[in-house]
């Protein structure tokens, strides 16, 4: 019993922590803008592919390489890669609507979103491509009865070193006091020396870097690469960032791990709960659930401090 | 920047015109300002002072006429970067970052700066300056009194090391005393070779400390001269301070 729970903590944390990563790119950006960049999900869908493409080269190109290296390859492809689809995004897409009407660069997030998929449907197409499984997926038990697969323990460790990394960054540099200072105020911002829309900019690049990591993991974790795999862990890690309380990075991180461990325990449980009458594929619904309950008591989310009052 | 002729202004505009959409609300307005000078803006509400202000530090554009600063045109460039040129800004209503700690608001300040051992000396200034700022380094910005936020505004702007501060209403809403210890400062500053414009509501006060001073109505300069001059003219004592004419 309690190893079946323990069991799904840790799945669920492997999963809240990818939820969280992706997130945080979400929540800086609402931060910073007040824009839900419904595209972000998408971002990490192209971050696969292209590290499933620069793998498969580098494979064939100089064999007999460590599966380590094929790997940490695959992400130094995808996160430049990401990080000038984030840039040319903000750039060409968001930046002349900044003074618009808010639901304009919404409609148009949702626009760069189905632009995205199908680009990636025309380059990679529409099949699911298997992903290679460079780090061990053998289960290792380390609690009796209780498994971790070496690619789950990676993408735990790698989130961790990223949400570290950023908070360090946003909280501890001259860069990132310019970036919480351009997301209270602009106008005073730029009254500061602070080249505001350099420091938008860097907010689409960094939250896409950290997309493209995330992609890479879903796919190793999963096996699987494809042009809408992108949809549901935007949707979630946006569940997650509304969760934790838009627009607060700790909020993004509390949210995804939470939302992470709300499904896979629910995931875990619901067949025995519901007497057989559903089963673990409908986990979805839990995140769902939740998201509900707290904006019902919480609207500001779970350490939000303002309302959402922006599309 | 080719500033040696010291007879020539350090700011220049020459009939400026601010509009906000089809509204024009500086309607061609000259204005100078010569190094060292504590010059002040006064006028009613709407007047068109703190239009100017924004203009001149970069946040609103000319809609017509010429900016120059330091003998060169300035009118294209970016707020940041005229930041960067020695033109500093405390805005209305402060602006303070309130989420922000009180330190990192002053380090703000010193964004565009690189001498570390300066900046430092630069801050102990003006915690010298200003004691009270001092003692509140550590507390989220917002949660300080509007003197004192008004005093890490005015102590941000001086981080950056500004040839020209531009002040607006820096006396709005807060207490006498306050006042007075915000235009100490404001002397210390000039004595340091500041060159200072003041928009002040308070035309009393801001007339007995500037050497010049423009009063400006609908969008237009009225009248200019030297700050005793327009203390004791007529026209300006009873539009603005309050006496029957």
């Amino acid at each position: 019993m309690i190893q079946t729970l323990l069991q799904q903590i840790i799945n669920g944390l492997v999963v809240g922590s990818v939820y969280a990563v992706v997130a945080l790119g979400y929540t800086m950006v609402y931060g910073i803008l007040g824009l839900i960049n419904f595209a972000h999900g998408d971002v990490l869908m192209v971050g696969a592919l292209v590290a499933f493409t620069a793998i498969t080269f580098f494979q064939a190109a100089i064999p007999g390489l460590s599966p380590i290296v094929y790997f940490a390859l695959g992400l130094m492809v995808a996160m430049p890669a990401c990080m000038a689809i984030g840039y040319t995004i903000e750039r060409t897409a968001y930046r002349r609507l900044r003074n618009a009407p808010r639901l304009a660069p919404l409609i148009t997030a949702i626009g760069v979103s189905f632009l995205l998929q199908t680009l990636a449907m025309i380059i990679w197409g529409r099949n699911y491509h298997s992903f290679p499984q460079l780090i061990q997926t053998a289960p290792i038990e380390i609690v009796s009865g209780v498994f971790m697969t070496p690619v789950q323990m990676t993408t735990v460790g790698l989130s961790a070193a990223m949400m570290v990394g950023l908070v360090l960054l946003v909280t501890r540099t001259n860069m990132g006091r310019a970036m919480r200072a351009t997301a209270e105020n602009h106008r005073v911002a730029s009254l500061m020396g602070v080249d505001t829309n350099g420091i938008i900019a860097l907010t689409f690049i960094i939250g896409s870097a950290l997309a493209a990591v995330a992609g890479v993991m879903i796919a190793s974790n999963y096996g699987v690469a494809h042009y809408s795999m992108g949809f549901m862990p935007g949707l979630k890690a946006f569940t997650a960032a509304v969760l934790g309380g838009i627009g607060n990075l700790a909020g993004a991180m509390v949210g995804g791990i939470v939302l992470g461990l709300v499904e896979a325990i629910g995931a875990g449980y619901i067949e025995t709960w519901s007497g057989g009458w559903l089963n673990s594929s409908y986990q979805d619904i839990f995140a769902f659930i939740i998201l509900g309950i707290v904006l019902i008591f919480r609207p500001t989310g779970l350490l939000g401090e303002r309302v959402a009052d922006r599309a | 920047m080719p500033h040696d002729n010291p007879a020539a202004p350090l700011l220049q505009l020459r009939d400026a015109r601010i509009a906000y959409g089809q509204i024009q609300a500086v309607k061609g307005i000259d204005l100078e300002l010569f190094s060292g000078e504590l010059v002040s803006l006064i006028g009613a509400n709407g007047a068109g002072k703190t239009t100017t202000l924004n203009a001149i530090a970069g946040t609103l554009q000319l809609s017509g006429g010429d900016l120059s600063y330091a003998g060169s045109p300035i009118a294209s460039m970016p707020a940041h970067k005229r930041l960067r040129a020695g033109i500093a800004l405390v805005p209305e209503g402060r602006g303070i970052f309130t989420r922000l700690t009180v330190e990192e608001n002053l380090r703000m300040g010193a964004y565009t700066r690189n001498d570390k051992a300066e900046i430092e000396s630069d801050l102990q200034r003006v915690y010298e300056m200003l004691p009270r700022v001092k003692e509140r380094l550590p507390q989220v910005a917002g949660t300080l009194s509007g003197g004192e936020q008004q005093m890490v505004a005015i102590g941000r702007a001086l981080l950056s090391r500004p040839k020209l501060l531009l002040l607006d209403e820096p006396s709005m809403g807060l207490a006498p005393l306050i006042v007075e210890k915000i235009f100490e400062v404001i002397q210390i500053v000039i004595k340091q070779g500041v060159t200072v414009l003041l928009v002040e509501q308070n035309a009393n006060l801001a007339l007995g400390f500037s050497n010049r001073a423009y009063v400006m109505e609908s969008g237009k300069i009225t009248l200019s001269g030297t700050g005793h001059d327009l203390l004791h003219d007529p026209k300006v004592r009873s539009a603005y301070l309050g006496e029957a004419a």
